[in-house]
């Protein structure tokens, strides 16, 4: 039924195991831990990819050359240099802050940032969690990445920290409702919340990106509000709020938090080719070579908006979600079924 | 070469059949719910005996997410789902911000104190709920059998658009009026 490559690599491995193992049980909960490691890899690698082409598309967009010492012309190793500066630095813990909770917060915040992996069909029948409520779920978890901010801000003892604490939350709840709504409008056309159901649906029929359009600009504009990204990284505003609740983290600390933020940047990359993208679906070459194309096309797309626009006000942009944003939600789900009913009463 | 991996065959597969007489699935099961519940509870005691106010809220927070997991391990993906977003969500981050906002003294010892007549109200709740839990405990016909839940979103909406519409309106209609009064509260109503 499934025959992605990477359900065929998953095959491979599990007769070596069988193999080597022989008990079924066991090699059940061995490919388990092999789930988990793959995608755990697939976060780690796009942290390294990511600060190498973050540099190198600012500066294309700002005509600069970018990296070019580190590893050759193009700079190629210039991500093991950051990394070897972030884990010499010194590990600065603030006075007064509140140690546990300080500390918690950037482990607490990479958390639902990698869980949600478990709900994206990386290829045919390549997810590990295909459950019934599949994207409603991860909404719920990657909710949770709102309070380790706030954590981080409070527990700093810093103004500067609080204030962006704050200021996340403002931001990241208000998103939230209209990401949640715009989604809707895919989930009526799928009749069903399953991740694999919804790219099912978009190869039988076409790409919603043709059929919710508006869907998908809202769904574009919340999705870099909610990964904290220019021009709504009013969380790290270097000019008003120095760092917002990064401000008193350094070294490996702050990497945690760095890592959270490309993770999301993959995750919300991912979620657009799946919902809008048509997934893994793609003619001639294999599932899992068009999945990662359309996603870096994505990742190229929010890299681009990051170097392209000015930063917005925070009182304009919670306005614009509120008052712009979520009307017009709710606008698409009503077209949407309006649009259902007429097909269904059509055909 | 192949004489090892026969021979690790043979002492895996002894191991195995060793745990199954044990009740390995069983096993497996009960230490995923003791986990869940675990935090859970220690997060309740955490709120409670916690000195600092806002470590009591975050200690709230770990309960709720604790019994969303469990909700989940029971198949109610949906209600796990529910609750990931509406506690731990919106619920929490709501107590955490209120306090946050509202207090501006030193958070040390920021819940009430411990004397005694608060040990005693404490003594006497915690008396009135294990009678009510032991209650149900007692009265409730326990189904010990796994039963078939299969697709718990169809289930509620159906429940929801049906049989429940009027109380699930009424709801809906609350929760406006709720929020018209929050914001006629925060900001006041023009009297001309």
């Amino acid at each position: 039924m499934h025959n992605g490559i990477l359900l065929t690599a998953a095959g491979w491995i599990r007769d070596i195991l069988t193999f080597l193992f022989g008990n079924e049980l066991l090699v059940n909960i061995l490919m388990t831990l092999v789930g988990i490691g793959a995608i755990i890899s697939v976060i780690l690698t796009s942290a390294i990819v990511f600060t190498y082409a973050e540099r190198k598309v600012c500066a294309f967009m700002q005509v600069r050359i970018g990296p070019n010492r580190v590893g050759g012309r193009f700079g190629l190793l210039q991500p093991v240099a950051d990394m070897l500066k972030l884990m010499s630095k010194e590990d600065i813990i603030p006075n007064g802050c509140d140690r546990v909770v300080w500390s918690l917060s950037p482990m607490l915040l990479f958390v639902p940032s990698a869980l949600i992996y478990s709900f994206f069909p990386f290829d045919d029948g390549a997810i590990l969690a295909d459950v019934n409520v599949g994207l409603f779920l991860l909404l719920a978890i990657s909710s949770q990445a709102v309070l380790p901010f706030l954590m981080g801000g409070y527990a700093s003892n810093s103004k500067y920290a609080m204030i962006g604490g704050m200021r996340t939350v403002a931001q990241m709840l208000s998103y939230e409702a209209p990401m949640a709504f715009s989604l809707i409008g895919v989930v009526m056309l799928t009749g069903s919340m399953k991740m694999s159901a919804i790219v099912e649906a978009q190869a039988t029929h076409t790409w919603f990106v043709l059929l919710q359009p508006i869907a998908f600009v809202i769904y574009l504009i919340t999705a870099t509000a909610e990964t904290n990204r220019t021009p709504f990284d009013l969380v790290e505003d270097e000019s008003e709020i120095v760092a917002g609740p990064f401000t008193e983290y350094s070294g490996m600390r702050w990497a945690l938090f760095f890592l959270a933020e490309y993770a999301n940047l993959l995750s919300i990359s991912i979620l657009t080719t799946t919902l809008f993208l048509g997934g893994w679906h793609g003619p001639v070459l294999p599932g899992a070579v068009w999945f990662w194309l359309k996603v870096l096309v994505m990742i190229f797309v929010f890299m681009w908006f990051r170097w392209t626009f000015p930063r917005t006000r925070i009182d304009q942009m919670l306005s614009f979600s509120w008052k712009v944003l979520l009307p017009l939600a709710l606008v698409n789900m009503l077209l949407t079924g309006v649009g259902i009913y007429l097909y269904q009463s059509l055909c | 070469m192949n004489d090892l991996i026969l021979s690790l065959h043979r002492l895996i597969d002894m191991g195995m059949t060793m745990a199954e007489e044990l009740g390995t699935p069983e096993i497996i099961l009960a230490a995923v719910f003791y986990v869940f519940a675990g935090i859970s509870v220690l997060g309740a005691l955490g709120v409670v005996l916690g000195r600092n106010i806002v470590h009591s809220a975050l200690c709230l927070t770990a309960s709720f997410i604790g019994i969303g997991c469990l909700y989940i391990f029971l198949s109610a993906d949906f209600l796990g789902a529910v609750q990931f977003l509406v506690y731990g969500g919106a619920v929490a981050i709501l107590i955490v911000m209120a306090i946050m906002l509202t207090r501006r003294e030193d958070m040390a010892h920021s819940n009430p104190s411990r004397s005694i007549p608060h040990q005693l109200a404490a003594l006497v709740v915690a008396g009135m709920f294990l009678l009510a839990m032991a209650a149900v405990a007692l009265m409730s016909p326990f189904q010990t059998a796994p039963a078939d839940i299969g697709d718990t979103v169809t289930g509620i909406a159906d429940l929801m658009l049906t049989k429940y519409v009027l109380p699930f309106e009424i709801v809906a209609v609350l929760l406006l009026i709720a929020m018209i009064g929050a914001i006629i509260l925060a900001k006041g109503v023009d009297e001309s």
